[in-house]
């Protein structure tokens, strides 16, 4: 049990280095550079012209490409205990993870059929 | 375990602010931000209660593909970049909170009451337990139709988001 | 530990998305508060599981995990629908069915 602990602690330890190394990197930055704001010095940077507004170029055909992913991602996870068990699980498991890829490749195919996937 | 106990504390002690942020900011973009904070919150939570498999599921589903849909959405609404006093809440914030702590008082009274005292005993066969292989063998075993009928409910999602989703 | 320690963190977790519920009015906004009340029933879920050393509850756990990144990818495309048709992510401006 203890020992299970152990092994997180050294995760908690590096995430905390690796907290503590980009606030210091920073807080040297601030404390080091000189500061003379201008509201131009605001303006987000656009290849040297003016931006055109906030949220210029987005579409919302990103959107069915991040759905996409998130539907995959689950798929992804659910793999893991499979690929983990593979051996005791044998045929029946094999049947099992086929019949749920195949239900998910049917979204990817419909969504291919109607034309999504297709950047015009 | 003195250590859990801080370590729970701290985490819980985030947490709570994290998911007041959530629903108190300015800012839609801070917003999701906050809410990473909870979700990986939640996730070392999970890893105190030695569930080892749904803490990375948690990470990897949650703060890896939901939030990144958030932001999608948050872009794809053309949400103002600047802090915005007022335009994101409406005028029912003072019922809104009077509901929370009214519900809040009665689940802790009800918690109280029902499990005072009750402790959860930490050993290795709680650590087995959590493991991806132990989990496995139940979803694969016991919960087959629950894992078939997620794939269906995967694949009405997507094509229902595709159909709403589309630009005609 | 003591088991309700995570049973009064996730009922706080719980009333904090219910308070963004009712007080926010942009639509992605109220689903992160969703999401924050799907997260609180999690840690009961899992706390419970450890509590009585049975695993149904962290699988329980998994499966809404799953079917919360459903709700939001549908949820997030109705606000996006909602958006496209009144110019306004808001759900107040909702109201065409109010006689």
């Amino acid at each position: 049990m203890t020992e299970f602990y152990r092994q997180y602690l050294s995760v908690a330890v590096l995430i905390g280095a690796a907290a503590l190394m980009f606030g210091a990197m920073l807080g040297a930055g601030r404390l080091l550079r000189p500061n003379r704001p201008q509201p131009e010095k605001f303006i987000t940077y656009e290849a040297g012209s003016d931006p055109v507004g906030g949220w210029g170029q987005s579409n919302v055909r990103y959107y069915v490409y991040a759905l996409l992913f998130v539907m995959f991602d689950v798929e992804a996870v659910f793999i893991f205990p499979w690929a983990v068990n593979l051996k005791s699980l044998g045929v029946y498991g094999l049947i099992e993870m086929a019949v749920f890829i195949i239900v998910l490749t049917l979204g990817l195919v419909y969504a291919w059929r109607k034309g999504v996937l297709r950047w015009a | 375990m003195w250590e859990q106990q801080v370590a729970f504390w701290v985490l819980a002690v985030a947490m709570a602010a994290a998911a007041i942020g959530v629903v108190r900011s300015r800012n839609i973009v801070h917003a999701a931000l906050f809410l990473v904070v909870v979700l990986a919150g939640a996730a070392a939570q999970y890893i105190l209660l030695a569930a080892e498999f749904v803490a990375w599921v948690q990470v990897l589903i949650y703060i890896g593909a939901v939030v990144v849909l958030f932001l999608f959405g948050i872009m794809l609404t053309r949400a103002p970049m600047h802090d915005d006093a007022g335009a994101l809440d409406n005028d029912q914030r003072w019922g809104g909170l009077v509901v929370a702590l009214f519900v809040l008082g009665v689940l802790i009274a009800l918690l109280v009451n029902a499990f005072g005292g009750k402790k959860i005993h930490f050993s290795n066969a709680l650590v087995s337990l959590g493991r991806t292989s132990h989990v496995g063998t139940d979803i694969f075993r016991v919960f087959v139709v629950p894992f078939e009928v997620v794939s269906m409910l995967l694949l009405a999602a997507l094509v229902g988001a595709v159909v709403l989703a589309r630009k005609d | 530990m003591q088991l309700n320690e995570f049973l009064i963190l996730a009922a706080f977790l719980f009333c904090t998305g219910a308070y963004g519920v009712l007080a926010r009015r942009n639509g992605v906004l109220v689903l992160m508060s969703i999401e924050l009340m799907l997260n609180a029933v999690n840690i009961n879920l899992v706390a419970f599981s450890a509590f009585t050393k049975n695993v149904s509850g962290q699988i329980f756990a998994l499966f809404i995990i799953t079917i919360a990144a459903a709700e939001v990818g549908v949820g997030l495309a109705i606000v996006l629908l909602i958006y496209r048709n009144l110019h306004s992510p808001d759900l107040d401006e909702v109201d065409q069915l109010k006689g």
